[in-house]
């Protein structure tokens, strides 16, 4: 094990595969010389050169369309996708050709590309460069959704996603990049499609997705102490493929359910967790199932207003302590 | 000095009667087969729409004559031609457009995706100008595993005012990448004259120089012209000099799509067009080079009686089973979402 941060563990990730196969290549807006404006690809381009990790112009449409391009003959790219909000600007490569060029094809096509994206709230940048995107991709039958929560899952799934054969969308959570915690040294690869049971708990059943993970569990760890509530929560590492069966496990134990998301309420990635839960696990809940996430809104800049806007520690303990007591 | 015009002429005495039959008899299928399948779309049979290229048979042919086996074609939704210059066959074409189950891509893709990569015949792309960016990113591919292979990107003059253009090709040519931009230019976008709508007279040549590119404008109806143009701009990607971007001039001798009568074009320009129509005119010059009526005569009894046989093979076919409807998302056949 080294301690590493979660930005240097995509480094990390990226390294070991491109150390296994020589198919894999990048290609990104200052990814090369000036090693990522979140330096999440330091070191890279010194250790395999520029035919390997390539910097491009602005052009997102370009980007993500030439990464297809070098997929569906030969290669294993990655692109990557300065912040999530750019998605909206290459949509068309990601919606409509990517993600649908092996069905219409009827499979003549193969697709075994990585899409990696700075994605996320916390570091007061506005509504065009804060947003959580990792809905929209999951609603496009086609693509495979990523949103690691700490450095040994960043490592391990971005090189899970760089090895599937399908297109991985890979979302890099800006508020974690700082985080530090352990990684195994040498070859580590995570399964996609596997949740993770981030703390045990018998009497709610909190469900998270990336820096929305740590404050699931430091408020687990508060309700714990603070309102005698033992609650378990469960990382949901992969959109899609989703692992439903972790969280039906878990909801028949607790029979109460509370999602934990980013994104603006509408359509969120919860709301597909809690349409599930409902279809198929009605009578193991207790009470009403709750999502907790940012309110229908374009994410305001201001410290104060993003901070009240994103589900805290605060809020999620509030939240969950509130519907308790009232069950009670 | 010779003049460019003798100089043309001696390149094009240049091309062997091999090489020009064969673009002759590619032309001829691309026009029967098409023909063929716009009559059985007014029949029923041809289902939701089609994107007909008869009148622009030429870039496809003499483009398909200069490449190599191994290049890699990218075609829009009028792509029926750029699939079966590369040798895709009839049959499945035919049985895809019908929509039945031994069609080109299982009847999922349908008139506007053929795709046949076992003849690298990477796809038509019916978001327009989506596929200069995908085309750019093969050629980055191939220049990467120093294959040798050529991107061939076959776009109409309605895409060169769309921002996937300008990012394609500027990548291309910072990136020296193998990779020819072909311009049909058709003369309309949709049903928009492409002058009315654009800030240059000739939409693609007229930008060459913002990429550091050579302009390039043929006559898109003269197969030799194309055949020739096409060996030059291949022949200098797989020399490691980079992309070009040709502009030919042609006219589809219909509307946009199937429900177009193309009624928005004068009459006498029409009439100058269909004049200029590129399968008489290789016909005339093989004639003038010798060939003899019976030969030419051949070619065309064997293209319809192949179209014949290939419609009957298509209408035979059955209907796609249930059971593939939510195959092929995924590399493992299935369409699982959760695991």
């Amino acid at each position: 094990m080294a301690e590493l941060t979660y930005r240097a563990a995509v480094a990390a990730g990226i390294a070991q595969e491109m150390e296994l196969d020589q198919t894999v290549v990048m290609i990104g807006e200052d990814i090369g010389t000036a090693g990522g404006v979140f330096k999440t690809t330091e070191g890279l381009l010194e250790r395999f050169g520029p035919e390997r990790v390539r910097d491009t112009p602005i052009s997102e449409q370009a980007i993500v369309g030439a990464v297809m391009g070098a997929a569906m003959t030969g290669l294993r790219p990655i692109g990557e996708l300065m912040f999530s909000d750019f998605f909206a600007v290459a949509w068309d490569m990601v919606a409509n050709q990517i993600a649908k060029t092996r069905y219409m094809t009827d499979g003549q096509v193969a697709l075994p590309l990585v899409l990696r994206t700075a994605n996320g709230a916390g570091l007061r940048f506005g509504a065009q460069h804060s947003q959580s995107v990792e809905s929209w991709a999951m609603a496009i039958p086609g693509l495979k959704v990523v949103a690691p929560s700490n450095p040994a899952d960043m490592k391990g799934l971005i090189a899970a996603a760089i090895r599937d054969p399908d297109p991985v969308i890979v979302c890099e959570h800006k508020g974690l990049f700082a985080e530090k915690g352990e990684v195994p040294e040498g070859e580590h690869v995570e399964e996609l499609g596997q949740a993770r049971v981030v703390r045990e708990g018998t009497d709610v059943t909190i469900v998270a997705l990336a820096m929305m993970v740590p404050r699931a569990a430091a408020a687990a760890e508060r309700l714990q102490s603070e309102h005698g509530i033992s609650a378990e929560v469960i990382d949901l590492r992969c959109l899609v493929p989703m692992d439903v069966g972790t969280v039906l496990a878990s909801v028949e134990k607790t029979t109460r359910l509370f999602t934990v998301e980013e994104n603006p309420r509408l359509g969120g990635w919860g709301a597909e967790v809690v349409s599930i839960v409902a279809e198929e696990a009605m009578y193991s809940l207790d009470a009403p199932i709750v999502r907790i996430t940012t309110p229908h809104i374009p994410l305001p800049s201001a410290a104060t207003l993003e901070d009240i806007a994103l589900p805290s520690v605060e809020r999620i303990v509030e939240t969950v302590g509130r519907r308790l007591a009232d069950a009670r | 000095m010779a003049t460019t015009r003798e100089r043309t002429r001696n390149e094009q005495a240049s091309i062997s009667e091999d090489v020009r039959l064969e673009m002759y008899r590619l032309m001829v299928e691309c026009r029967y087969f098409e023909t063929r399948a716009q009559e059985l779309f007014f029949e029923g049979l041809v289902r939701g729409t089609t994107h007909l290229g008869i009148g622009q048979e030429a870039v496809a042919a003499g483009f398909a004559a200069a490449m190599r086996e191994d290049d890699y074609t990218f075609a829009t939704y009028r792509g029926h031609n750029h699939a079966l210059v590369r040798g895709v066959p009839m049959a499945p074409i035919f049985a895809e457009l019908f929509g039945r189950a031994t069609g080109l891509m299982g009847g999922k893709g349908g008139s506007m995706h053929i795709t046949s990569v076992e003849h690298n015949m990477m796809g038509s792309y019916a978001i327009v100008g989506a596929h200069m960016p995908i085309a750019l990113g093969a050629a980055w591919s191939a220049q990467y595993r120093k294959s040798g292979q050529v991107a061939v990107c076959f776009f109409g003059d309605g895409t060169t005012n769309i921002g996937a253009f300008h990012e394609a090709l500027n990548m291309a040519a910072v990136w020296k990448a193998p990779v020819v931009f072909v311009c049909e230019n058709n003369q309309y976008m949709e049903y928009t004259p492409i002058g009315a709508v654009t800030a240059v007279k000739q939409p693609a040549a007229d930008r060459a120089a913002a990429y550091g590119l050579e302009r390039i404008l043929i006559d898109g109806n003269d197969a030799d012209e194309v055949y020739l143009t096409a060996s030059r701009v291949l022949d200098r990607a797989r020399a490691g000099e980079g992309p070009s971007l040709v502009e030919a001039l042609t006219y589809r001798h219909g509307g946009h799509s199937r429900a177009d009568p193309g009624k928005y074009r004068p009459d006498d320009e029409v009439k100058a067009w269909l004049a200029r129509d590129p399968l008489p005119r290789l016909r005339e010059r093989l004639r003038e080079a010798g060939v003899e009526e019976g030969r030419l005569d051949e070619i065309e009894a064997g293209v319809r009686a192949k179209v014949k046989s290939a419609e009957e093979e298509a209408k035979a076919a059955p209907e796609p089973s249930e059971d593939v409807l939510e195959t092929q998302v995924w590399a493992d056949g299935g369409s699982a979402w959760r695991s």
